[in-house]
């Protein structure tokens, strides 16, 4: 196994085809084994604190199921969509690849858009950052998924370009697969949003 | 190995994951807002939905299993959760003596 992890193998989808890829995709891996620490300290923070709401809103009085199911649609399908373009790029498809992409990147704008527009809809409300320890700690969590999404969105038009310029190579293929998994991860984190923060401040 | 897809021509693994990822969603939202069960029986079944879920992402959608790498990937991640999981219940578990 040592010795064939260093050749080039010709069996493998294109990412995989060089021990600097492999280790690439690893590495990535680790990389977000340490985000889900992250986001574990901002969980933490959130649920510690939710019940504190001051004189300000409870998360009862402020969530609505529609908008939160809006993200939740955009984000899940834009998952799914990224996980297209994936299989594409492994049937060496260049345009399925870059449809889906497409698609992907517009339904991660749409899920920005929402998520932007639930938030200045709060802080109209009169619930912003600084009404109560519940809203700090609400906009920091979901604020930083928001802000990952952005950047996944900036990363992935970079991708795109590159491809346009280089076309498919054991390299390109490498950086949409790594891609992929940052926007899967950003679904992974959304559905523990969507779960302990949206509904469970909705039932309790 | 199983990092070989080039013989698949339909994304099965995919729609599958998909539509399992919807019937969770709407599962969760269900029993959130219409089951009419107690507060811990609901984020209880909602907490155990949200982790199949997220198994769903990370098995069909990313491949964590596959390549050489793949048993070091997913002993990672769980790790990885390990971790998130004695973060949040133990921070909650340690302030509820105090708030």
């Amino acid at each position: 196994m040592a010795e064939a992890a260093h050749r080039y193998d010709e069996t493998m989808p294109l990412e995989y085809r060089t021990q600097e890829s492999r280790l690439n995709i690893l590495g990535f891996w680790i990389f977000l084994g340490a985000e889900v620490a992250l986001f574990a300290t901002l969980f933490a923070t959130y649920l510690v604190l939710f019940q504190r709401t001051g004189s300000g809103p409870t998360a009862k009085e402020l969530f609505e199921v529609k908008d939160v199911l809006i993200e939740t649609l955009l984000l899940l399908t834009s998952s799914f969509t990224c996980g297209l373009a994936v299989f594409e790029m492994r049937r060496n498809r260049l345009s399925g690849l870059l449809t889906w992409l497409l698609v992907t990147l517009l339904l991660g704008a749409g899920f920005i858009t929402f998520e932007i527009r639930e938030f200045i809809h709060y802080v109209h409300e009169g619930a912003t950052m600084q009404t109560s320890a519940f809203l700090s700690s609400f906009f920091v969590l979901v604020g930083t998924h928001g802000a990952h999404v952005s950047l996944g969105i900036g990363w992935m038009i970079l991708i795109i370009i590159q491809i346009l310029q280089r076309g498919l190579t054991p390299r390109t293929a490498r950086k949409v697969f790594i891609v992929s998994l940052y926007w899967h991860f950003l679904d992974v984190v959304w559905i523990f949003i969507f779960t302990l923060v949206y509904l469970t401040g909705m039932v309790i | 190995m199983g990092a070989n897809h080039h013989h698949e021509t339909f994304p099965w693994k995919h729609i599958v994951g998909f539509i399992f990822s919807l019937l969770l969603t709407f599962a969760a939202l269900w029993v959130a807002l219409s089951s009419g069960l107690s507060t811990g029986a609901i984020i209880g079944i909602i907490v155990i939905l949200a982790v199949i879920q997220a198994s769903l992402q990370l098995f069909m959608f990313m491949h964590m299993t596959e390549s050489d790498s793949g048993k070091i990937q997913t002993i990672n991640m769980a790790y990885s959760f390990f971790i998130a999981v004695v973060v949040v219940v133990g921070s909650i578990w340690t302030m509820s003596f105090v708030l």
